[in-house]
């Protein structure tokens, strides 16, 4: 008796995950069917116009659609140079030591610093810079969030990959020493091509979060409602609009905000998803 | 001219790339120590008893502080005892739930549902905070009438959820199945056999999922804005609008006169989620040890 009801506990729970999901995507198409059935999902998603004027409201997400991919896909190219050198360290050349343990806690300390942090350092310490250099007129932009989104997720990008870097077997890379390849040969040939789809993913996983990050790009990123046309020009990503608008925004507006959510939502899912799914098939 | 495959050309290459690995891998201490610099320089002098005891100043003291040349007065209790409720709150929701769940799919790895599951818990993981916002503001800000504490801790608890079932999934998996066949053969119930033998075993990997799993939403912003929206007083109600550390920094970053307090509310925000990481990462350490 006792046993049924703790596994009817245990499946409850379990259903639990089921719910909050099925309930998620429940609100999100509830709330934005308002939005999507006036303007039309597509007309919705190529509109750069957003406009909260009351006699003439218009609502597009081109413009954070935009902001969003520029920031993300920015910040991963910044991230690359980095991320993997320190994958390497960890994985590969000193794998295992106490060096690597320590990188590693770094890494992780990074990863644990709250978003709204990253976005205080970037106002008050990156902002200045970039406004200096001539990059942007007041430092905000495309550009400034862009940076600070890669530190962010340079921790994501660099423990996954330094994992599948660790894994490449040993007797691969013993046949290739034995054939007189020095350690750079190796690190090319044997251990980035054997695991060159982990390293993929752990970038596609990395960039699912870059889609994501709300309170550091809104900091920095300008929020303006324009379709960004350089990297030093101010945008919005479609996480920075819901969390400016949403407090003060209702009916329409507020559909539009939650459309916007939905098409996240939906964007990041299949961005993980596919992550997950390369993932799955390398091991 | 270099011959691109002499020996000394392609030790000089391997040398190179594993100096430049080293170099770029440095690098990275560089923004961890920039932040934790800027917020401990910048918000030390701002913590002192009032800054635990007392609730958030007004725009006007702050600025009269300042004007005489004094530091801000007040302090942010209301978003230190906010964060512990909202974070509590989720805490009991989530912890439950997320092991029970984790049971469920560790024990079953095989069924069609656990591994739906599995992929929706990846689904929850990989969703943005803001959206999960959203949610609990549909799902309890509008049915409710208004902004609450019980809304941020539900928007807190669905993003501690995967975390927890993944960690509780992970180190069950890891655990001998003749721990489990032993617990039964003595006659023990299953859910005796679950509750007394297989969790105590993955007692170490269960807290770190759940040390690391709090320490991720201590921060959280973005879900708050939209739930527990802020409150200028202690709040112990869990429908009332309540205040987090995070949202009190989000608060004094659009108020010029409140500066100074951001730093030390950071300083406060990070040095308790760095102890967090840091427990969670010695205790996985020592279990491997």
């Amino acid at each position: 008796m006792r046993d049924r009801i703790f596994k009817t506990l245990l499946l409850l729970s379990a259903l639990t995950i089921v719910l909050i999901c099925g309930g998620m995507f429940y609100f999100l198409v509830i709330g934005s069917t308002d939005a999507l059935g006036h303007f039309g999902f597509f007309n919705f998603i190529a509109s750069p116009e957003w406009d909260p004027n009351p006699d003439n409201e218009q609502y597009g997400a081109l413009s954070f659609i935009v902001g969003t991919l520029a920031t993300s896909f920015l910040a991963l190219l910044f991230c690359i140079p980095f991320s993997l050198p320190v994958a390497l360290f960890n994985g590969e050349y000193f794998k295992d030591k106490k060096i690597a343990v320590f990188m590693s806690t770094v890494i992780n300390l990074l990863a644990g610093i709250p978003s709204v942090i990253y976005g205080l350092w970037g106002f008050y310490t990156l902002r200045p810079i970039i406004a200096t250099l001539g990059l942007s007129e007041q430092g905000f932009g495309i550009l400034t969030a862009s940076i600070v989104l890669a530190i962010m997720i340079i921790p994501y990008a660099a423990s996954l990959s330094a994992e599948f870097i660790s894994m490449v077997q040993k007797d691969l890379k013993e046949a290739a020493y034995s054939l007189g390849a020095t350690r750079y040969e190796v690190v090319k040939c044997v251990v980035f091509s054997s695991s060159f789809s982990g390293i993929f993913a752990s970038y596609v996983l990395a960039l699912g979060r870059a889609l994501g990050e709300t309170m550091a790009v809104t900091m920095l990123i300008g929020n303006t409602n324009n379709l960004p046309t350089s990297i030093s020009s101010t945008g919005n990503t479609m996480a920075s609009v819901i969390a400016n608008q949403f407090g003060e925004a209702s009916d329409l507006r507020l559909s539009s905000l939650i459309a916007i959510g939905l098409l996240l939502f939906l964007i990041t899912g299949v961005i993980n998803f596919t992550g997950k799914m390369i993932v799955k098939r390398f091991n | 001219m270099v011959n691109s495959s002499s020996v000394a050309w392609r030790q000089f290459k391997d040398r190179a790339f594993f100096i430049t690995v080293c170099a770029l891998s440095s690098l990275m201490a560089i923004p961890l120590v920039a932040i934790i610099w800027e917020v401990v320089q910048k918000g030390y002098k701002q913590i002192n008893l009032s800054f635990f005891t007392e609730i958030a100043p007004s725009t006007l003291d702050a600025m009269l502080a300042e004007g005489s040349g004094e530091i801000i007065p007040g302090g942010i209790v209301n978003g230190i005892i906010g964060t512990l409720l909202m974070v509590g709150v989720a805490a009991i929701i989530a912890i439950p739930t997320g092991i029970l769940g984790g049971v469920y799919i560790a024990e079953k790895p095989r069924a069609i549902f656990s591994i739906i599951v599995k992929f929706l818990t990846d689904l929850i993981q990989g969703t943005p905070s803001i959206i999960i916002g959203i949610i609990a503001y549909a799902l309890i800000v509008v049915p409710l009438g208004s902004y609450s504490a019980i809304a941020g801790s539900i928007s807190l608890s669905i993003m501690m959820l995967p975390l927890i079932v993944r960690s509780t999934e992970e180190t069950l998996k890891m655990l001998p199945t003749s721990l489990k066949e032993a617990g039964l053969a003595l006659g023990s119930s299953y859910t005796n056999v679950v509750l007394k033998v297989l969790l105590p075993s993955a007692f170490s990997g269960l807290f770190t999922g759940i040390l690391l799993a709090t320490s991720r939403v201590l921060g959280e912003t973005a879900p708050l804005m939209m739930t527990a929206l802020g409150s200028s007083a202690i709040n112990w109600d869990l429908e009332s609008p309540t205040s987090a550390v995070p949202l009190l920094i989000w608060e004094f970053y659009n108020d010029p006169n409140l500066i100074d307090l951001i730093w030390s509310s950071s300083l406060f925000l990070l040095i308790l989620i760095l102890i967090l990481n840091l427990t969670a990462k010695y205790i996985v350490q020592k279990t491997i040890k």
